[in-house]
């Protein structure tokens, strides 16, 4: 079987589950034996950038010697191709980040007089640049041998939907969010029919939960016999422990780990932490992570009187990811619409119990997990002051979820992403 | 020839309300949700099976007879929400046919945690009886049949009673069969009375299940089943809930057909007959003794306590609530220490259960709960007000004022 996948860049070069789906996906099929070819998009700031870039097995190059784990493998070829597509990025910060990226540029022009300011390498607009990747991709697959196309959300579905033109290849496109998970009611008409005609065009799609199957059938139109349902896994990072912190820590921490946008649900957070606590105080609440909404998040905390319990990180990588768990007491989830949501399951691999929202796909598969709508804070607070008051609630939690999510593993999510691949192939 | 003894367990928990930490009142249960439970299980389980055992009663002219044990929280719910189904019962009490047995008034645990708090309750409870039947019950059943050598030994130094119902579990039996009369180790004269739970889960779990090869199961197949007994047991000790009739086993599964049909059935046999527990008492000497050192249940397949208390929420839990019984008795609150025996009701631990709870089974069913997690977080919340209450109380009452009455203080139910 080869698969030609069109994914996107691995943690902690993104943020958010994508990179991390994607990961552990193809890895998993490589430990499978599937040969696949993993087209991504990557800025490569250098005078001598081809449009393609063929990264090897042995390949160390980019920036600080990253991107190492694409060592890992031994049956995936990686192709980067240059292109400034990032995961979840939007219309409007993409025009922001090329208008800056222009003016940087002019800058150096005129300091050092010697760099040519040519035309753009990217795309204009992110539609333009989403077309531009597509051409790209379809260019580079002529000189590619596979069996099927697999895309990963909607930015690669037109060059998924071009490649499966040309190829008659069948296509699976995977969705791990759609336009209605990020935006709410207010979609963006051009993603969603870029995201209508990438799931109409292709063989098969893959929802990454029942709830987003609903969404796909019931918002996109899609016949419910195209789409099947394959859960995401976890890496185990294999450092849990079962040892309470021995530190007799003053204050408990509940934390909040994800992009701050709408689509997560921070001021409920925020909310539901104004009622913890007007009922007990050696609490502290942290929100670890960036996005659009970073900013009225500290003005809501500020406004909701609980700037002084609330604490912003940023966006943390690696070492600092396992920190933070390392303090907290709870991991709370309150997503308004989450796909899946892969977060949750990282932290009860770290020894973290974990509050979850109703509205998300990883509520389908975790038993061993509080849950709530998003939108009910007051049970969001009754929920959170109940495990850091009740130490049997969290050793229950956790022990129980941290077994439970042992069985959530990508090797299945690849099986069955291949017996679907296999489907296919009968059926052409 | 075997008699057959039947005794049914009747009872439903008070279900609390949805109480979060930010609840600062004392109304801790869900009376709408008990209301409705308790009147669809009165139409569809209680009023048609005791009228059906009242028809049989009749129609066998006294060589029908059952046993029931009511909790008194049951009772309570009756009173206020499906009196009829209390008169049923006293119609089959007149009969002269049905036995009532005692318990914990409120299906509680407390023999594992308060001897004192245990034996104010059965009390309690046979005083309930008394005065709804006239009757003073003579055999003990515990909550869920929870049993050990300790249990007996103090139901025979409580002096009131002639037997202990509880489960014939192998680990306990091995080869010998539960359908004989033992003696408890170390008592002299209390008998023990053991569920045949093999013959009893036929009716109660398996009753319906197509998978089972038996299946379908007729009031025939039943009696000859009950008849090949004969010669090797005295007795076949039917133990089930209640609820069996119409509730577990829906009626259009054929279970009030079958029981209207048992009792001609099982008479067919001139050898066999019917007694209850006391009349088996009576007329059986015990075979031998049988040593549980370790405590049994009726429950799941492991028959032993972790149903209630497997996990650390749930020993938690229960030991927080016992921890508060000094404190709740000072305050001589009726309504307090009322409430606080309404938490001790055994399924409010039953729902905090992970055993099983990733498949999905029979604790589901009954589980008013999305989670076990969501139970005790209630329950914790609820627990946390009463303690609350019980400390605004303290500095008012005198410390010396002994506790009511117990005769006095009793019976809420009268009919």
């Amino acid at each position: 079987m080869r698969v030609l996948m069109l994914g996107w860049e691995f943690p902690p070069f993104i943020s958010g589950g994508l990179g991390t789906a994607c990961y552990g996906l193809t890895r998993a099929m490589d430990q499978l034996g599937v040969q696949v070819t993993f087209v991504l998009p990557r800025v490569v700031e250098s005078q001598y950038v081809t449009h393609v870039r063929l990264l090897t097995p042995g390949y160390r190059g980019g920036r600080d010697g990253g991107h190492a784990r694409e060592t890992e493998f031994e049956n995936v070829r990686f192709t980067a191709i240059s292109s400034a597509l990032q995961a979840y990025t939007t219309a409007d910060a993409y025009e922001k980040k090329m208008a800056e990226r222009l003016s940087l540029r002019r800058m150096m022009a005129g300091r050092f007089g010697s760099i040519e300011v040519g035309g753009l390498d990217y795309g204009g607009d992110l539609y333009r640049e989403v077309q531009r990747y597509a051409s790209l991709v379809t260019e580079l697959a002529r000189q590619e041998e596979f069996d099927v196309i697999h895309a990963h959300d909607w930015m690669t579905y037109p060059a998924a939907v071009a490649v499966a033109m040309m190829t008659g290849k069948p296509l699976v496109v995977h969705i791990h969010s759609t336009e209605f998970d990020r935006s709410g009611e207010h979609v963006n008409q051009r993603v969603y029919d870029i995201e209508r005609e990438g799931m109409e065009r292709a063989d098969r799609v893959i929802a990454v939960s029942h709830y987003t199957c609903g969404i796909v059938v019931n918002r996109y139109g899609i016949p419910v016999e195209k789409v099947q349902v394959v859960y995401n896994g976890v890496e185990r990072n294999g450092t849990w422990s079962f040892v309470e912190t021995s530190i007799k820590r003053e204050e408990r921490l509940v934390l909040f780990l994800g992009r701050i946008t709408m689509q997560k649900g921070p001021e409920y957070f925020l909310q539901a932490a104004r009622r913890v606590l007007g009922v007990m105080d050696n609490v502290r609440f942290v929100m670890a992570g960036s996005g659009d909404m970073m900013y009225r998040s500290v003005e809501l905390a500020a406004r909701l009187g609980i700037g002084h319990k609330v604490l912003f990180t940023g966006f943390l990588r690696g070492d600092d990811v396992q920190k933070i768990y390392r303090l907290a007491d709870l991991y709370v989830m309150p997503s308004v619409s989450e796909p899946f949501g892969i977060a949750p399951l990282e932290a009860l691999d770290n020894d973290v119990p974990v509050l979850i929202s109703k509205q998300s796909g990883v509520s389908e598969v975790l038993r061993h997990a509080l849950k709530v709508d998003f939108w009910d804070v007051d049970e969001m607070a009754n929920k959170i002051v109940a495990v850091l008051k009740y130490a049997p609630l969290r050793m229950t939690l956790r022990n129980h979820g941290n077994f439970e999510v042992r069985k959530l593993r990508w090797k299945d999510a690849a099986r069955n992403c291949i017996r679907i691949y296999e489907e296919m192939l009968v059926a052409v | 020839m075997p008699s057959v003894c039947f005794y049914f367990q009747v009872h439903q928990p008070m279900r609390l309300r949805h109480y979060t930490v930010f609840d600062r009142d004392d109304r801790y249960f869900d009376d709408s949700k008990n209301a409705a439970i308790c009147r669809k299980v009165a139409n569809k389980c209680y009023l048609p099976a005791n009228r059906l055992l009242l028809k049989l009663i009749h129609e066998h002219q006294g060589r029908f007879k059952v046993a029931y044990s009511l909790t008194g929280v049951l009772l309570e719910q009756l009173e206020r929400y499906s009196p009829e189904v209390l008169s049923t019962f006293h119609a089959l009490a007149e009969t002269g046919c049905v036995e009532f047995l005692a318990e914990t008034y409120y299906h509680s645990l407390s023999f594992l945690y308060s001897r004192k708090e245990f034996i104010e309750q059965v009390r309690r409870h046979v005083d309930l009886m008394e005065c709804l039947f006239g009757r003073t019950p003579t055999v003990f059943r515990n909550t869920e049949l929870i049993y050990d050598n300790d249990l007996a030994l103090l139901i025979e130094a409580m002096g009131c009673f002639d037997a202990i119902i509880t489960e014939g579990a192998d680990h306990v039996l091995s080869w010998r069969s539960p359908n004989f009369v033992y003696l408890p180790k170390g008592c002299r004269h209390t008998k023990l009375l053991l569920k045949n739970y093999k013959l009893s889960d036929d009716i109660a779990f398996r009753f319906s299940n197509r998978d089972w090869a038996e299946w379908p199961l007729t009031a025939g197949k039943f009696g000859q089943w009950i008849s090949a007994i004969n010669g090797d047991g005295d007795v076949v000790n039917l133990f089930m809930d209640y609820e069996t009739f119409g509730e577990h086993q829906w009626e259009d599964t054929g279970i009030f057909e079958f029981m209207r049909h048992l009792p001609d059935e099982i008479l067919r046999h001139p050898d066999n007959n019917f007694m209850t527990p006391s009349e088996v008492v009576a007329a059986y000497e015990p075979v031998g003794s049988v040593d549980v050192p370790r405590t049994i249940s009726w429950a799941d397949i492991e028959r032993d306590l972790s149903a209630w208390l497997g996990n650390p929420m749930q020993s938690s839990a229960i030991h927080e609530l016992y921890r508060l019984e000094k404190k709740v008795k000072r305050t001589a609150d009726e309504r307090l220490l009322d409430d606080w025996r309404k938490l001790q009701i055994s399924d409010h631990f039953y729902y905090m259960c992970t055993k099983y709870f990733a498949d999905g089974d029979v604790h589901k069913y009954f589980n008013p709960y999305d989670s076990p997690y969501d139970s005790y977080i209630n329950f914790m919340n609820v627990l946390d007000h009463l303690q609350s209450r019980c400390a605004g109380r303290a500095g008012r009452v005198l410390e010396s004022k002994p506790t009511a009455n117990r005769r006095e203080a009793q019976v809420s139910v009268t009919v």
